[in-house]
């Protein structure tokens, strides 16, 4: 077992570090010279020049990259061309932010989407099951901005309830936070819902039709009792899986969501940092993103492990 | 004295559930005594099972129950309400699955489960359960008796836990035990101890028991009554003696004859037996390996025209990867094979079209050797595409003839295969092989997945086919009987080696090499009292329940031979023994003592 | 003679029922009548629009159900209904034509290292692997920002992001249909990987295929949208239903559902895809045991 955790865990270095080369080559893609974008084009060639040599564009690829690299496991973020601050600072706010608007979104939907799930396999075949999975198929596709819009439209403007752009600050009270963000967690909760919820099903039926779920019935155990000690334990793998799969998402993917809201989340930071040709930025953004995603899929992989019995003894 | 069980008139659907039911069982009626077993027996589909499952007043989706009265002790089961039947299940009624691998939670330790029934119901407390239910290892002669509970179930062999949930049906004492195919997935070897094991077990508690089945000769060991169902009715029943020696009804006659095969007494060539020279197909010397681990050690076999030579072993002794490295699909570490002369090359990729024609593969799962999206008229068409020169009516007619080779009607060219049966689909892969007029075809397992009467009527074509064609046949099979009745020469793989070879006749009577001996007294035979004389010899006490492992030292069977010479058999590799032309024995024992 | 004629019958019998199992559910009736709708605006949307896609029909912005104008104007007072049937074209279409290529590549590859197996699957997998390491909207906005937002780079982007899941989705089909004793078959008798791959394994792929097919498509027709509406996509005047929910937020403020109108549209679609989708894959009844269900 120990050797299968080394090996995902080498294979997860692995990945980060291609991502890093990924990341890195994506944004020399970016055409626009960074000093110019600073300086502005009217300035003289001579200035410019001087700025590209203090920012060490000069430099080849793979020295950049080097310096990059090792700037990154010192904490060393690099400096925004932008704004002249330090990235680390920047993000720090941001992620905050972000963090808490998918912790808030996880808590209340996992539970539910999770128990949801459950009801329906449990369900399975009746009209309640049938309603809930076209309920989740549609929620699923309905695209971002349409719920966004959709709740900003009836909470917001018309029932006023809540408040169309969430104010984010840090000293804010809980209250005041919560009410602020309510509809963007509304949004990110209607669509990471339906998809837990369906995978859930999947993952209770798949293990409801096995034969020792059969065999449990045929000793007369009661059905809650196999529910929670026999098909839970071997469908909780996929299900953890999937929640990891949404959990980056919620970090990394709702771009969506935080454009519609002008929530000062790190996706739209990316995002303006794309807009504005500010490499070190986009460069730092992208690998947290992406050491989120690969981090909450090593976490899936090795808790799979774990929990599978067959994997985590010897013959 | 009253019956424990009474089945009456019971009416049996099958379907899918929104769709048409039809009748599969239709009014059977039996009757079961208070420490009586009966043996169910029938084809697949025939409902068996379902009809074993509603003992316990259940039915599995797809299925269910139309008419009739199951009476347990006067109570009928089916009119019960769900708790009710909960209580009954596993106290009163407890079932035995086919497999048992599947039916282990594998995420849950065994004794968890052992003894779940106990548990759930308050009987005992779980310290007590336990020791209740190691009791009843020791009792079904599970090794380590006191730990193997602890264990998770892949961490257990097949026939060990087997016996384990054996155990676990016997742990409320149950009046009634339903044995649903227990032995069918279980080698020859382990299926004998397994077999003692619940006999003993079922008598000592004086426990009546359903043991359902399509084994025959399992039947003739444990049942007290037989019970045969055909086409959903029961066509015959009785005291196991009668029914055995003295069948009444034609399908009943049909299935004797299908299990009692005798050995085959062809006559040996003798001028042909150890000739070098042109062989039709030659094995030499091969020794096959994935990766570090040897599966075939140094095997030699001959293949002569119009001859059906058997391969036989348990599951592990490297017969089917044999299959795989004549027909090329594994190459071997070393060694040739020789079709008509000509070494043929290692992977099948790098052979002439012209080779690879005579030599054809016949699979044992026949639903996964026909392509689901073809229809058997575009099966059969394309090796006659491809191997020979055929204008489209000419390839037409053929696909008719060859259908009609195999027995099958002609209008067949139009279906789907999963419109056939087991048995149809098994014919058509024949066909497929005939189609490119082989010189050898190699069926591996054919009939193994088959029932008993089909795999006799596939043996027949295939014995009909060799007369008709001259086609040569290597048999791979792990059922000694049935290649004992078909073979004419017998190849005896134990652990990678060849341990005896040569005709038929020769080999199995007297058996010489300890090995064939322990495989032939194995084969259950259809009568009582076998089990009880042949787990009495030394064969069956020393072969019992230890795993095959390749050695590239010594005698592969060195640990459960009771022949065994100290010092020699773990260090030198046997050497080959020919009593007479043909037949070779790899033993270190002379051929007198072997006798 | 005891022929194996039951089982045989019975086998046939089931056939029969299975075919009845085509029967449409009220839900796939719905589903298909949204798409059919659609596809036949999208065809004929010259002939249907009553006004074209950038004509200022009038100088109220957000007015509500003008005479001329059925839906209304948007904020710069062009029709709204025009401008969806124009919309429906671009956002369909291209999300149609990123799909189709996505699957072209998509499936050669996945097939092509699923039959290989040896050093192109790795590579092949390694640089999928890569490629879905970053969140598709991130990738995408790095890809569209560095290169630029014209059409054919928006349609290339998305097709590359879906043939990743394309890929996997072949490649473990066609590597569970290459053990099956019928392809081993078919290389014992000499036949060629092409051949093989043509008549034996794609045959088998078809319905988890055509069923991606429709997840795909749904996730292009959305992921093009979202990028209209971050202004990656699509880049006004054009007549997408994404840009215009992205134009006409602001009238949200002065209650004017003009953004609302073009996000349904996607809505519907992608719903009535989706569900005609889970209708194919699922018409087969559970297995799960009776007494476990309700």
């Amino acid at each position: 077992m120990s050797g299968l955790i080394v090996h995902r865990l080498a294979l997860g270095i692995f990945t980060m570090w291609v991502v890093s080369l990924l990341v890195f080559a994506s944004t020399e893609i970016l055409p626009g010279d960074v000093a110019e974008s600073i300086l502005g084009k009217e300035a003289p060639d001579e200035q410019i020049a001087k700025m590209r040599e203090r920012l060490g564009l000069n430099n080849p690829a793979y020295i950049r990259y080097w310096n990059w690299l090792s700037g990154l496991f010192v904490g060393d973020l690099g400096v925004s061309l932008g704004s002249g601050r330090e990235i680390s600072e920047l993000i720090n706010d941001r992620l905050w932010n972000t963090v808490r608007l998918a912790a808030v979104t996880s808590i209340i939907a996992v539970p539910l989407a999770v128990t949801l799930g459950l009801v329906s396999a449990m369900r399975a075949g009746t009209v309640m099951d049938r309603s809930i999975s076209i309920g989740t198929l549609c929620m699923m596709s309905l695209p971002e901005f349409f719920v966004a819009t959709l709740l900003v439209f009836v909470f917001a403007v018309q029932l006023r309830w809540l408040p169309a752009i969430p104010i984010v600050r840090p000293d804010q009270s809980l209250l005041s936070s919560l009410t602020a963000i309510a509809l963007p967690v509304m949004t990110l909760t209607f669509g990471v819902l339906a998809h837990m919820a369906r995978m859930t099903r999947n993952a209770v039926i798949n293990v409801l039709s096995s034969a020792y779920i059969e065999m449990a019935l045929l000793k007369g155990v009661p059905n809650w009792r196999i529910i929670l000690f026999h098909a839970f334990p071997n469908a909780l793998s996929p299900i953890i899986n999937v929640i990891a799969l949404n959990l980056a998402y919620l970090v990394a993917g709702v771009v969506i969501v935080e454009t519609a809201f002008g929530y000062p989340g790190l996706a739209r930071l990316m995002v303006e940092a794309v807009g504005t040709r500010d490499i070190p930025l986009v460069q730092a953004c992208g690998m947290i993103f992406c050491a989120t995603y690969v981090l909450l899929n090593l976490f899936a992989d090795i808790f799979s492990i774990l929990s599978n019995p067959r994997l985590r003894t010897q013959k | 004295m009253k019956n424990l069980l009474e089945v009456r008139d019971l009416w049996v659907e099958g379907g899918p559930p929104g769709g048409n039911y039809i009748p599969i069982v239709k009014g059977v009626n039996f009757s079961v005594k208070k420490g009586e077993v009966l043996a169910l027996i029938g084809e697949s589909g025939s409902g068996k099972s379902t009809i074993s499952l509603s003992t316990l007043g259940y039915a599995r989706p797809g299925c269910r129950i139309s008419k009739g009265e199951v009476l347990l002790n006067g109570e009928d089961v089916m009119l019960l309400d769900a708790q009710s039947r909960r209580e009954l299940r596993g106290t009163r009624v407890a079932y035995v699955a086919q497999s048992a691998a599947a039916s282990f939670n594998p995420s849950l330790r065994i004794n968890k489960q052992v003894i779940e029934a106990l548990t759930i119901r308050s009987l005992m407390q779980e310290n007590e359960a336990i020791e209740h239910v190691v009791d009843l290892y020791h009792r079904l002669e599970l090794p380590n008796p006191q730990t193997i509970g602890k264990r998770y179930p892949h961490q257990v062999s097949g026939g060990q836990l087997q016996r384990l949930m054996a155990a676990m049906a016997l742990s409320c004492s149950p009046d009634l035990l339903v044995l649903d195919e227990p032995t069918t997935a279980l080698d020859v070897t382990t299926q004998i101890e397994v077999l003692k094991a619940f006999k003993d077990i079922i008598a000592r508690e004086n426990t009546a028991a359903i043991y359902v089945t399509h084994d025959l000769a399992v039947v003739a060991q444990v049942a007290d009554q037989i019970v045969v169902l055909n086409n959903g009715e029961v066509v015959e029943q009785g005291q196991t003696d009668q029914v055995i020696n003295n069948p009444k009804h034609e399908y009943t006659q049909t299935l004797m004859s299908a299990v009692r095969q005798t050995p085959s007494t062809a006559p040996i060539n003798e001028e042909n037996q150890g000739v070098e020279g042109q062989h039709l197909l030659e094995v030499k010397k091969i020794s096959a390996a994935y990766g570090p681990h040897t599966v075939l050690n140094d095997v030699s076999v001959i293949v002569d025209k119009m001859e059906t030579v058997g391969v036989i072993g348990e599951s592990g002794c490297g017969k089917s990867t044999l299959a795989k490295v004549i027909s090329g699909i594994m190459p071997p570490s070393s060694g040739d094979i020789i079709l008509a002369g000509s070494v043929l090359d290692g992977t099948y990729k790098k052979r002439i079209r012209e080779n690879l024609k005579k030599i054809q593969y016949v699979f044992q799962m026949a639903d996964v050797a026909l392509n689901p999206r073809h229809t058997i008229g575009t099966i059969l068409n394309r090796p006659l595409k491809f191997y020979h020169d055929m204008t489209q009516t000419q390839r037409k007619q053929r696909v008719e003839e060859l259908l009609e080779l195999v027995e099958l009607p002609r209008e067949f060219a139009d279906r789907f295969p999963d419109e056939l049966s087991g048995g149809q689909k098994q014919r058509v892969n024949l066909a497929r092989a005939l189609a490119a007029e082989p010189d050898v075809i190699l069926c591996d397992e054919v009939t193994s997945a088959l029932d008993t009467v089909v795999a006799a009527s596939i043996i027949k074509l295939l014995e009909s086919l060799q007369k008709r064609l001259g086609i040569s046949y290597i048999f791979i099979s792990h059922d000694l009987s049935t290649v004992a009745a078909f073979a004419d020469r017998i190849v005896v793989l134990y652990a990678g080696r060849i341990v005896e070879q040569g005709p038929t006749s020769r080999v199995l009577s007297p058996p010489f090499h300890p090995y064939t001996k322990l495989l032939l007294s194995s084969v259950p035979e259809l009568r009582q009292g076998w089990l009880e004389d042949i787990t009495a010899t030394e064969e069956a006490r020393s072969g019992i329940a230890k795993d095959v492992s390749v050695s590239s030292v010594g005698c592969p069977f060195l640990d459960r031979c009771p022949m065994s010479i100290k010092g020699v058999c773990s260090t030198q590799i046997p050497p080959i023994q020919m009593p007479t032309g043909g037949h070779e024995i790899a033993c270190h024992r002379t051929i007198a003592e072997l006798n | 003679m005891i022929t194996e004629n039951t089982t045989a019958a019975h086998n046939v019998q089931y056939k029969k029922k299975k075919l009845n199992n085509l029967r449409l559910t009220p839900v796939a009736w719905m589903s298909i009548v949204i798409i059919l709708f659609w596809i036949t605006v999208a065809l004929f949307a010259p002939a249907l629009a009553p006004f074209d896609k950038a004509e200022m029909v009038s100088f109220e912005s957000f007015k509500l159900v003008e005479e001329a104008s059925f839906l209304g104007t948007d904020y710069l007072g062009r029709d709204v209904l025009s401008r969806i049937i124009y919309g429906a074209r671009m956002t369909l279409g291209l999300a149609l034509i990123a799909t189709l290529i996505s699957f072209t590549t998509g499936i050669v590859l996945g097939f092509a290292a699923a039959i290989s197996s040896g050093w192109i699957d790795q590579i092949l997998s390694r640089i999928v692997d890569a490629i879905m390491a970053f969140p598709s909207i991130m990738l995408a906005l790095i890809i569209i920002g560095g290169v630029g937002t014209s059409l054919p780079v928006v349609i290339l982007t998305v097709a590359l992001i879906d043939a990743t899941r394309v890929f996997r989705l072949s490649r473990a089909l066609a590597l569970d249909a290459s053990v099956m004793d019928y392809v081993t078959v078919a290389r014992v008798r000499g036949e060629g990987v092409n051949w093989i791959m043509l008549h034996e394994i794609l045959p088998n792929t078809i319905t988890p295929l055509a069923a991606e097919f429709g997840v795909r498509y749904t996730f292009a027709i959305l992921f093009i949208s979202s990028l209209s509406f971050l202004g990656l996509g699509i880049q006004p005047p054009g007549a997408d239903w994404g840009v215009m929910v992205k134009e006409n937020l602001q009238g949200l403020l002065y209650g004017s559902p003009a953004a609302l109108i073009p996000a349904a549209c996607i809505g519907s679609m992608s719903v009535a895809v989706n569900l005609l989708v889970d209708w194919f894959l699922h018409r087969s009844s559970t297995t799960i045991p009776e007494e476990l269900v309700g």
